[in-house]
């Protein structure tokens, strides 16, 4: 076969996923990029090259207050979750016998398989007045009151923590039986304990894992709509909520547009802050 | 000491599972509020479900959307990752990047994109451009877990196969897709069950016909009920039943 028809095959068989791709996700990428150049004079759309939306996002408190919040809630939700999931990623790794590893592994993640809608719908109700949480702690006497958990931020970093801590705990583990005991043994051999083994040996080699799911988790999180809207109440609102504010209620999309651009630029931040460490290509 | 790891073990099981289990217990709730204390166990609640119209049709779309967005992207999906990875194709790696692109996005981004041309285009909302929106997001997973798996094996199997006469779509119908069956049936069961819970998507690209998170969203605005309950714990039921089946069959198998 010549090289020519080799080519033109591989184009062939290639084509209809780089049209779909092209057609509906970059050339709308690209249409949201103008958008969000594009400006409103009343109800009619002007397109060209305004910076209008960015300024009012620089210029509005309820706007930039939005960037920050989303922040805020994304930088608590990745430490938090990497640290619980760690050490539960490491007792089912190596605590719990082999033979019923793959059972704790997939008991440990099987909820993350619980719709979207409906794992904060749940969290809406243990975290609620007359919930579990509230309910269990008046009657051991550690509060006389009801406190608030539910539309607050609380809530919302935990419908996210509970989420990332299954993820994790998949990808942190996939990471440390990976490795080969023998970097154990050997530490163990040179006379580390048990910590100096996991700080100086452990740990360092884990990383790249660490990294990917934690920026991973960074960007699921600071993208999503359902979590804050359900859980979070309408004191503070995030970017995406935000966004949707924009597209339902004032139909303003060059200004949606900037903000998912500007959400977009958050994430390419943190990639290159974790880029260091991070093995795309190995995900 | 010794039994820390395990009480930690322990909790961490606890905050797992605690909003499934509230969630399924006081679903089963006699009451009108889904909170302690427990009264029943009734299924009152399940009964409500079944003859709940919009609920049915939106659990119908769902499956509909699920089933027929996979189909397309694992055979747009497989498809490419046979032309790149049997093919000399020049740009490889720049074509690579282009189908993985929209993992790099929030699906929030995804559905605004298309939802903005759609409009501009005087396009209609639907169940379609819904399920477009959900080909564009598992189409990356497709294509990368396909084409991780075409490994030198296959190849040499399939040049087995060319050398005795077959031509290129036999070796694909009958060498490359039956040894590459695990990858294909997980990719497609993975886009199956992620378009099947995907919300924002669905919500920006639909408009009369939604599917069931969606649905379960509207539902949601209306306050706590044990009603909800018992669609989530209907949810989370074939949502665990379809991963349990998976491990079985699929991954079991590959040990």
């Amino acid at each position: 076969m010549s090289n020519r028809r080799d080519t033109l095959k591989g184009w062939g068989f290639a084509a209809p996923a780089l049209l779909w791709t092209t057609a509906f996700f970059v050339v709308p990428f690209v249409v949201m990029a103008a958008m969000s150049l594009a400006t409103l004079d009343g109800r009619t759309l002007i397109w060209g090259l305004h910076a209008d939306n960015y300024l009012e996002l620089a210029e509005k408190r309820y706007l930039w207050r939005a960037v920050l919040v989303s922040l805020e809630i994304t930088a608590t939700v990745t430490v938090l979750s990497v640290v619980l999931a760690y050490p539960l990623a490491w007792i089912i790794a190596f605590r719990v016998p082999a033979r019923w590893q793959r059972l704790a592994l997939l008991l440990a993640i099987l909820p993350f398989w619980t719709s979207y809608v409906v794992r904060s719908y749940a969290w809406l109700l243990v975290l609620a007045r007359e919930g579990v949480v509230n309910q269990t702690l008046m009657t051991l006497g550690i509060i006389a009151e009801p406190v608030t958990l539910a539309n607050t931020r609380i809530a919302t970093v935990t419908g996210f923590v509970h989420f990332f801590v299954m993820l994790l705990t998949l990808t942190i583990y996939a990471n440390l039986v990976q490795l080969s005991p023998n970097y154990r043994r050997a530490a163990m051999d040179l006379g580390a304990n048990a910590f100096q083994t996991f700080r100086h040996v452990i740990l360092p080699l884990t990383l790249p894992g660490i990294a990917t799911g934690a920026f991973l988790t960074f960007v699921l999180c600071i993208g999503d709509y359902i979590t804050p809207q359900i859980l979070g109440g309408n004191t503070e609102l995030t970017v995406p909520q935000v966004i949707m504010v924009q597209l339902g209620r004032r139909a303003d999309f060059p200004l949606a547009s900037a903000l998912a651009i500007v959400l977009m630029g958050l994430v390419t931040l943190a990639y290159l802050g974790a880029a260091r460490w991070l093995r795309i290509d190995r995900l | 000491m010794r039994a820390l790891p395990w009480l930690y073990l322990a909790a961490g099981f606890l905050f797992i599972y605690l909003p499934v289990g509230v969630l399924v217990l006081f679903s089963f709730q006699e009451g009108t509020l889904p909170v302690p204390p427990f009264e029943g166990p009734s299924l009152r609640w399940y009964a409500g479900v079944l003859s709940d119209d919009d609920l049915t049709a939106a659990l119908l779309n769902s499956v509909l959307v699920a089933l027929g967005q996979g189909a397309v992207a694992v055979t747009l999906g497989f498809l490419a990752a046979y032309g790149l990875a049997r093919h000399v194709v020049p740009g490889t790696v720049f074509l690579r990047a282009l189908l993985i692109a929209p993992l790099t996005v929030s699906y929030l981004i995804v559905g605004l994109g298309l939802l903005i041309v759609v409009q501009r285009a005087g396009l209609g909302l639907s169940l379609w451009t819904a399920g477009i929106g959900h080909v564009v997001i598992n189409l990356p997973i497709c294509f990368a877990i396909i084409y991780a798996s075409m490994g030198a094996q296959q190849q040499t199997a399939e040049r087995a196969a060319r050398d005795l006469g077959a031509g290129e779509i036999d070796v694909i119908r009958l060498v490359t897709v039956p040894m590459l069956a695990p990858a294909i049936l997980a990719a497609y069961f993975l886009s199956v069950t992620l378009s099947w819970d995907e919300f924002i998507i669905a919500f920006l690209l639909t408009r009369f016909d939604v599917t069931l998170p969606v649905e379960i969203w509207s539902m949601l605005r209306s306050g706590l009920s044990p009603r909800l309950n018992a669609i989530g714990s209907v949810v989370f039921l074939v949502s665990v039943t379809a991963v349990v089946a998976a491990e079985l069959l699929i991954f079991r198998r590959r040990r």
